[in-house]
Order: structure tokens, then C-alpha cells, then sequence
């Protein structure tokens, strides 16, 4: 047991490495990009004085590499500053619309995901016939067309021509419980649409792949039901691809969503992320770049972790 | 035809008009009994839509819009304003010493009255008494001076700096702010309606911009940038009956076009801005919305740069003019919504346009023009990019195979969003740009016509021009401005570096419940950014 807590503490610091280099990565990328904030907020309207007052406002006329360290020492201290845009205090505006997200997430996963497993587990067992088939049809067909395509047909018959669900998706601090997740609910079933076939096929690939070995062959000798070859027997020696490609498609559902996002007008993260790229906001995107690295760092070792446990021969290494 | 016949129609007409004054009848009711009285569907909507405007404004409603031009990056700073959304909000819940009107006249705001002396270098703006900000505070001269100020100086982060820059000195004298200004500017009142001037609270004489408290007929509720704003009517409004008509307001940010515009079909909101001019004539079908829209004096420009070959030759460049497709441009890239150009930057709706100055369509004269400059075969290279207006890269191609025909080729080169005002406008020789709307026509001259314009995006240098534009600003005889600047309008047509096709129109479709005036404010969309105050829930 104690390998595994050291393997998570190792993994811990790699991850936070990880963030590091992310953040160096992302402020040069930021750098990189032509126009600063004081241009970019400028538009057309920009004069050279204007520039230089908004510069020197903005504490822009100070070399990037002493920002990126003022920064750094900031964030250390659990401070993530101010919007430059606005002025806002970045943790107030990333907190609600981080809840937003994870809300959404949330949803879309505790529907996709055990969809996905059922419809997986079945697939392994009807393997080849009509269910399998159309199965694969429908979750292939739905990730083959582009979110906003899905999302505007969704609007156009469930919003315009039902008027069941609404088609702006805004909630605020003032949405009940029941009324957010109706609202939620068009964007909740794209993005489901968009990650079911990724775990669903996964299930089924690792299930099938399984089905070959011997063991297997054992238990359908003594006589076993198929349904429960597949559950006691071949699924939970299943369950490592199957954790990270969950782990996979959950960091999607928090990192992923702007378009979903933009075409239900749902104040999450992802377009606070891409207005603030636009407008050159570096602070805003340090810090939402963190939270989406820390979101994979951490979906990507709880993964692990549950591979490791369910697989004896990684838990007790000879 | 018979007399019996005349009555039966004059008594039709009679009985619609009780039911489309009944308030108890509603659409259904008033189509139905449209259909009975022998007219037919479409006739009845179109007069039940008008039923809104013809009853006049209403009071009371919540009203929800759903606009484009929101960013999270807004803020309440005035000076940083450069967008619709933000613009219409602080118009709701702010004043400005002046209104532009809805017939685009200046109209006292938080200034009750001016005055200027005869050579239109001092105003004096007599500040209207008893306002209060939303906090209780009682408007004083230094919250207008602080409120100027923030535009004005050396440390100033204010787009409308440039707007401000003639203004030497302001002062106060009883309840009359004093502005004083380096040459005379008979348009000077049109510089307080800017969007960028509102009136704000004052903080040990210094502007707080931020405050979420203004003088206006709405109080800022609930503010969230990019995202939502709520707006409460303000009990203690001194407007009168005349504007705010909704009790609430909730204004949402859609950037998405579609997004925008199946919130407005599906009744999520009332009123959209920007709806996609390419689906606009379906959606024009679809019962129960109004297009609503307003010629603009929004330009669609095509400067170049008249200090690089060959756009510095005349003849070139009046090739060019000469065989610019017009009318295709509006067809095509305006869906229709705009107003045929002529090559300077003045639109339609100011007072000194000049109807009658155009550019023809000419490929014969546009040849003899090239020849002339002995340019046949040259290539140029256009940079474009939708940033500048949409359609860009539309309007790009449709001029690249007109030019052709008269033996001009052109290289499209299709340039990033990112940086476009800053690496491509005014640094490459020929682009697509746009012009905002400007309340004067002052305000578009000085800052792109003049041989030592901050953005003369032409490098235009014409002496007559420099003149002219000069001694228009202080004269305070209309008649002779407009004989100026109909000479400027002129002058540009014929001889400046840029390319007008057409003027924009400035559209936003809204539910049918949605009352508008008959005429409505320019300068810019939204009723000029006072929709707020001004439209009205049926």
C-alpha cells in the first residue's frame, strides 16, 4: 500500500512540474501572439498614446519575464490578481463560472458515463448482431458531426419547434437546483452525444479482447451465464482502459465545452478563456490554463490509480 | 363602384381598427377576425405588428434582449467602451450632458440648455438641478467636470481622448460648467452624446468610473461582463413619462448569430441586435418578428495608401472607383441592408450629404482612366479579412473580378484577425476597413482627413480639404457648413484614396410585442444606444 501512496506523491510532483511548464508555455504563447491588451482592447480606435497610457496603466511597460515571476510569487500565495480587462479579482470570476462547468460536467457525465458502460457491456455480448450494429451507428454518427451542428438541431426541435427546453442555457447564482438542470439539459445531451461512442467502444474493445483468454474459456466450459462472464469475470480485468478513457472524456467535458458553451450561451469557463486570449488578458488565461492542466493532471492520475488497484500483478510488483 | 360597396369598406376599416385598438383581443383573435372580414393572412399580421407602434408607448413589462458586441472583458468604464452591449447598458442606467434624438438632433440631457459665444470657442452648458445619483447623491458641476476630465490629459486611457483633445479648459461658473475650446467647433454639444461621455459620480474630484451608480431611468441591478445585466426602473428618475417605459430590463450577451436568433424565435427574448443578414429573409417569414432597420452612416472603406504606388496616381485610383460593382456589393455582401456609396466617408443621414454626388459605374472610362496612367495589367495586392466588416473576403473576391475586366489584377491576401488594426490597417498599401458611424461630421474628418490626422488611413494631404475642413468647424451658419462640407464631400469623392461602395444599415429584429418609434435615432445601432429608454413592451 505504501508504494501507491508514494506513487501518488511522485505523480503529485510531476503534475505539479507539469503546471510549471504549462504556465511558461502558455505565457510565451500568450506573448507570441501579435497585439497586446492595450492594442487588442483598442481596436481600430487605437492611437499610440492611448496604447502607452493603457500600457503603463495596465503595469504592461514592465518586461515580461519580471511579470511572469511577479506572478508566479502571487499565485504562491493563492493570489491570481485582476482581470486586466476589467479589473475584476480573476478567483471571484473563475469561481462561478468553474461551478458552472464542473455543473455541467457533472450532468453530462453522470448520464454518458453509465450509458456508455451499459451500452458497451451489451454491445461485447450481442457482439456482431443487429443491437451492436446500430449502436455503434448511432454513438459513431453523433461524434462524427460537429457539436454545434448537434446542438442547433437539438434547438431547433426541442427549443423552437417543441418549446421544451429553453434555448439559452443562461443560469446565475439566483437558478434553482431543478431550474439549472433543466437548463442544462440541451447542452448536457450534445456533450453526451459528443463523448458516448469514445467510452462505449472502449468498453466493448476491451470487454471483446478479453473474451479470447482462457480463463474466459473456463467459466463458458463450467457453464456460466454470458451475462455474467462478462460482469464477474472479464470486466473488472476491463476497468484500466476503461478508467482512462472515462478520465479522458471527463477532462474534455471541463476543458472542451466552448463551443457548446458559446451556441447555449452557458457562462462557463471556456469562453471567459477564449475572450480573454482575444483580448490578450494574460492573467485570466494563467489562470484558467491552470485549472484546465490541473483538471487533466488530476483526471489522468486518478485514472491510474484505479488501473493500479484493479489489476493485481501493478499492485504487488514482484 | 357603387356607393354601398364604398360603405361596406369604410365600415370594414372601421371595425378593424376598434379590434386593433381593443387591448382584450390578441394576435390569434385579431387574425381570425381579419380572415372574416375578407383580408388576408399576411394583411392582418402586418396590421396587427403595427398595432404596437400605433398604440403608442406602453408602460410596464419586463423586457429581454439578447445582443452581440459583449465581451467578459467589459467593464463600466466608460472610456473603455467599444461595444454595442455595454454602450446600450450605460446609456439605461447613465446620462450624458446631451441626447442625440431620434430625429438626430441634440437634445438636453443632464445639460438643460447651451449657450456658445460667436466664435464657437467657449460653451457654457447650464447643468440641469435636482438630479440625484442612484445613490442618493446630489448631481453637482464636479461630477460633469471630473466626467470631462477623465477624457482629457496626458495619463488618460480614454478611446474618446481624441474627441476631447480641443477642449483647453473647463470650469465652473453657479450650475453652468464652462468649456473652452482651442478653435472654434460649432458642433461642440455633439461631443457631449458620445457614447464614451457619461455623467458619473465624482470621488475627491476624480471620476469613479466604476461606479455602477449613474443619473439614468434604470438602476443597475445585477452586472455580470459578458455575460448578463439586470436593470430595475429607478423611482426617483427625472426623465418624466417620455422615456423608460419597461419596469425591468435583462439584457443577455449572445455572441452566436444562430444562438441569437432561435433565442428570439423561440420567444427567449424579445429583442436581437445583428441578426445574420444571410438567413434574414426566412426569418423575416416567421410570424410574429419585426426587422427593424435603420440606415446607418456606418462606411465601408477601402483605403489606400495614396504615398505608395500606384494608389499615388489619380487616374489609378479613379479606375478603380469607376469600376466598382455598387450595387452588387449591397446585393451580395449587405443582403440588401445598405445605401449605394460614394467614395467619401460621409453617409446619408448626415444633414450636408449630397444626394446628388455619384460615382457611375463605368468600365469604358474606368479603361480610358487606366490607360491614361499607363497601369494596364498592373497587380495589386488587397488585404482583407472579415474582422474589418463581415463579408470582407466576399466583397474581396466580387471587386478582384471587376477590377479585372479593365485590367487591374488583384492578389487577395486573406490576413489574420489577431492584430488586423494594428499590422494591416495603415501599414498595408490598399485593405478593407470600416468607419463607424459619428454623430458630425467634424468628428470623421478631423480624425482620418487632414494632412495631420492621428488615422489618416489615405495619407491624404490636399490643402483645400485642410481648409476647409478647419474654418467649417467654427462656423456657426448652418447653410455654409454644408456648402463646406458638401465642397469636402466633393473633393474626397474625386480625388481621396478610398473606396465607398455603400453605406451599412444598422438592423435588429424583435418579437412583434416590441413597440418602435417611427423614426429612430442613427449614430449608432439600437436607436442610436438608447433602445433601452425608448422601445416599449406591448
Amino acid at each position: 500500500m505504501n508504494k501507491i501512496l508514494l506513487m501518488i506523491l511522485q505523480r503529485f510532483g510531476l503534475g505539479l512540474l507539469t503546471l510549471f511548464v504549462v504556465s511558461v508555455i502558455i505565457f510565451i504563447g500568450v506573448e507570441f501572439l501579435p497585439g497586446d491588451i492595450a492594442e487588442a482592447l483598442l481596436g481600430q480606435g487605437a492611437s499610440p498614446e492611448n496604447v502607452a497610457a493603457l500600457r503603463k496603466k495596465l503595469g504592461l511597460d514592465v518586461p515580461a519575464h519580471t511579470r511572469y515571476v511577479n506572478w508566479w510569487l502571487n499565485v504562491i500565495q493563492g493570489d491570481f490578481g485582476t482581470s486586466l480587462a476589467n479589473g475584476r479579482d480573476i478567483a471571484e470570476l473563475i469561481r462561478v463560472r468553474l461551478a458552472n462547468t464542473l455543473f455541467l460536467a457533472v450532468v453530462a457525465a453522470s448520464v454518458s458515463v453509465p450509458l456508455a458502460i451499459l451500452f458497451g457491456i451489451l454491445a461485447a455480448l450481442y457482439r456482431n448482431s443487429l443491437y451492436d450494429r446500430s449502436v455503434n451507428i448511432i454513438t459513431l454518427g453523433a461524434v462524427s458531426a460537429p457539436e454545434f451542428l448537434v446542438a442547433y438541431v437539438l434547438i431547433l426541435y426541442f427549443s423552437v419547434t417543441l418549446g421544451w427546453f429553453p434555448s439559452l442555457s443562461n443560469v446565475d447564482a439566483d437558478t434553482s437546483f431543478f431550474e439549472r438542470l433543466h437548463r442544462v439539459t440541451l447542452p448536457a445531451v450534445t456533450l453526451t452525444g459528443v463523448i458516448l461512442a469514445y467510452m462505449m467502444r472502449m468498453v466493448r474493445a476491451s470487454i471483446i479482447n478479453l473474451l479470447a483468454s482462457a480463463y474466459i474459456e473456463m467459466a463458458h466450459l463450467k457453464g456460466m451465464p454470458k451475462l455474467r462472464v462478462i460482469i464477474r469475470h472479464a470486466l473488472p480485468n476491463a476497468w484500466a482502459p476503461i478508467a482512462n478513457i472515462i478520465a479522458i472524456s471527463l477532462a474534455y467535458l471541463v476543458v472542451g465545452v466552448v463551443v457548446v458553451e458559446v451556441v447555449f450561451i452557458y457562462p462557463g469557463l471556456g469562453q471567459l478563456m477564449v475572450d480573454s486570449v482575444s483580448t490578450r488578458d494574460i492573467p485570466v488565461v494563467q489562470a484558467c490554463s491552470m485549472i484546465f492542466a490541473g483538471t487533466y493532471i488530476l483526471l489522468n492520475l486518478t485514472a491510474d490509480i484505479v488501473s493500479i488497484c484493479t489489476n493485481p500483478r501493478l499492485l504487488h510488483p514482484k | 363602384m357603387k356607393k354601398s360597396k364604398i360603405e361596406q369598406i369604410i365600415h370594414q376599416d372601421t371595425v378593424l381598427k376598434q379590434a386593433l385598438n381593443d387591448p382584450r383581443i390578441t394576435r390569434r383573435d385579431f387574425l381570425a377576425f381579419a380572415g372574416a372580414m375578407g383580408l388576408s393572412a399576411t394583411m392582418g399580421s402586418a396590421l396587427w405588428s403595427g398595432r404596437a407602434l400605433a398604440a403608442g408607448p406602453t408602460r410596464g413589462g419586463h423586457m429581454v434582449s439578447g445582443l452581440n458586441g459583449a465581451n467578459t472583458s467589459d467593464s463600466l468604464d466608460s472610456g473603455l467602451f467599444i461595444d454595442t452591449f455595454m454602450i446600450c447598458v450605460s446609456r439605461a442606467f447613465r446620462d450624458s450632458l446631451v441626447d442625440v434624438a431620434q430625429d438626430n438632433s441634440m437634445e438636453p440631457a443632464l445639460a438643460e440648455s447651451w449657450e456658445a459665444s460667436p466664435d464657437a470657442k467657449v460653451w457654457r452648458f447650464n447643468i440641469r438641478q435636482g438630479v440625484e445619483f442612484h445613490n442618493g447623491k446630489s448631481l453637482t458641476t464636479d461630477d460633469v467636470v471630473a466626467s470631462i476630465n477623465m477624457h482629457r490629459g496626458e495619463d488618460t486611457t480614454s478611446y474618446a481622448k481624441g474627441v476631447f483633445s480641443g477642449i483647453t479648459d473647463v470650469r465652473v461658473d453657479g450650475n453652468t460648467v464652462i468649456v473652452e475650446l482651442a478653435d472654434g467647433n460649432a458642433d461642440c454639444p455633439a461631443l457631449f452624446g458620445d457614447y464614451h461621455f457619461n455623467i458619473v459620480p465624482a470621488k475627491d474630484g476624480v471620476a469613479d468610473v466604476l461606479s455602477p451608480h449613474g443619473t439614468g431611468p434604470y438602476l443597475l441591478k445585477e452586472y455580470d461582463p459578458g455575460v448578463k445585466t439586470t436593470l430595475d426602473r429607478n423611482p426617483n428618475a427625472w426623465h418624466g413619462d417620455g422615456v423608460a417605459h419597461a419596469d425591468s430590463h435583462e439584457v443577455i450577451a449572445i455572441l452566436d448569430d444562430t444562438a441569437r436568433q432561435s433565442a428570439l424565435i423561440s420567444g427567449s427574448v424579445d429583442v436581437i441586435n445583428r441578426p445574420a443578414l444571410k438567413g434574414i429573409a426566412r426569418l423575416k417569414k416567421v410570424k410574429g418578428i419585426n426587422i427593424v432597420d435603420v440606415p446607418s452612416n456606418l462606411a465601408f472603406t477601402h483605403p489606400m495608401r495614396m504615398d505608395v504606388a500606384p494608389f499615388d496616381n489619380m487616374d489609378f485610383r479613379t479606375a478603380l472607383k469607376l469600376s466598382t460593382p455598387r450595387q452588387e456589393f449591397i446585393d451580395k455582401v449587405l443582403f440588401g441592408y445598405g445605401a449605394i456609396g460614394n467614395d467619401q466617408p460621409l453617409g446619408p443621414q448626415f444633414t450636408s450629404y449630397n444626394p446628388d454626388l455619384k460615382v457611375d459605374y463605368d468600365l469604358d472610362k474606368a479603361k480610358h482612366h487606366l490607360k491614361k496612367a499607363g497601369l494596364e495589367g498592373v497587380k495589386i495586392d488587397l488585404s482583407a479579412s472579415d474582422t474589418s466588416y463581415g463579408g470582407a473576403m466576399d466583397a474581396a473576391q466580387i471587386f478582384q473580378s471587376h477590377w479585372g475586366k479593365v485590367g487591374v489584377n488583384v492578389n487577395i491576401i486573406k490576413e489574420p484577425q489577431d492584430g488586423y488594426w494594428n499590422n494591416v490597417w495603415n501599414v498595408k498599401p490598399f485593405c478593407t476597413c470600416y468607419w463607424g458611424a459619428r454623430p458630425v461630421e467634424d468628428m470623421i474628418l478631423s480624425i482620418a482627413y487632414l494632412s495631420d490626422s492621428p488615422w489618416n488611413d489615405t495619407v491624404i494631404k490636399n490643402a483645400k480639404v485642410d481648409e476647409l475642413v478647419v474654418s467649417a468647424r467654427g462656423e456657426l451658419d448652418k447653410k455654409k457648413r454644408i456648402a463646406m462640407y458638401q465642397e469636402v464631400q466633393q473633393i474626397i469623392s474625386a480625388e481621396g484614396g478610398t473606396i465607398v461602395p455603400a453605406f451599412g444599415t444598422d438592423v435588429a429584429a424583435t418579437q412583434d410585442t416590441i413597440g418602435v418609434a417611427d423614426q429612430i435615432g442613427g449614430g449608432w445601432e439600437m436607436d442610436g444606444g438608447h433602445y433601452l429608454k425608448r422601445w416599449w413592451k406591448a
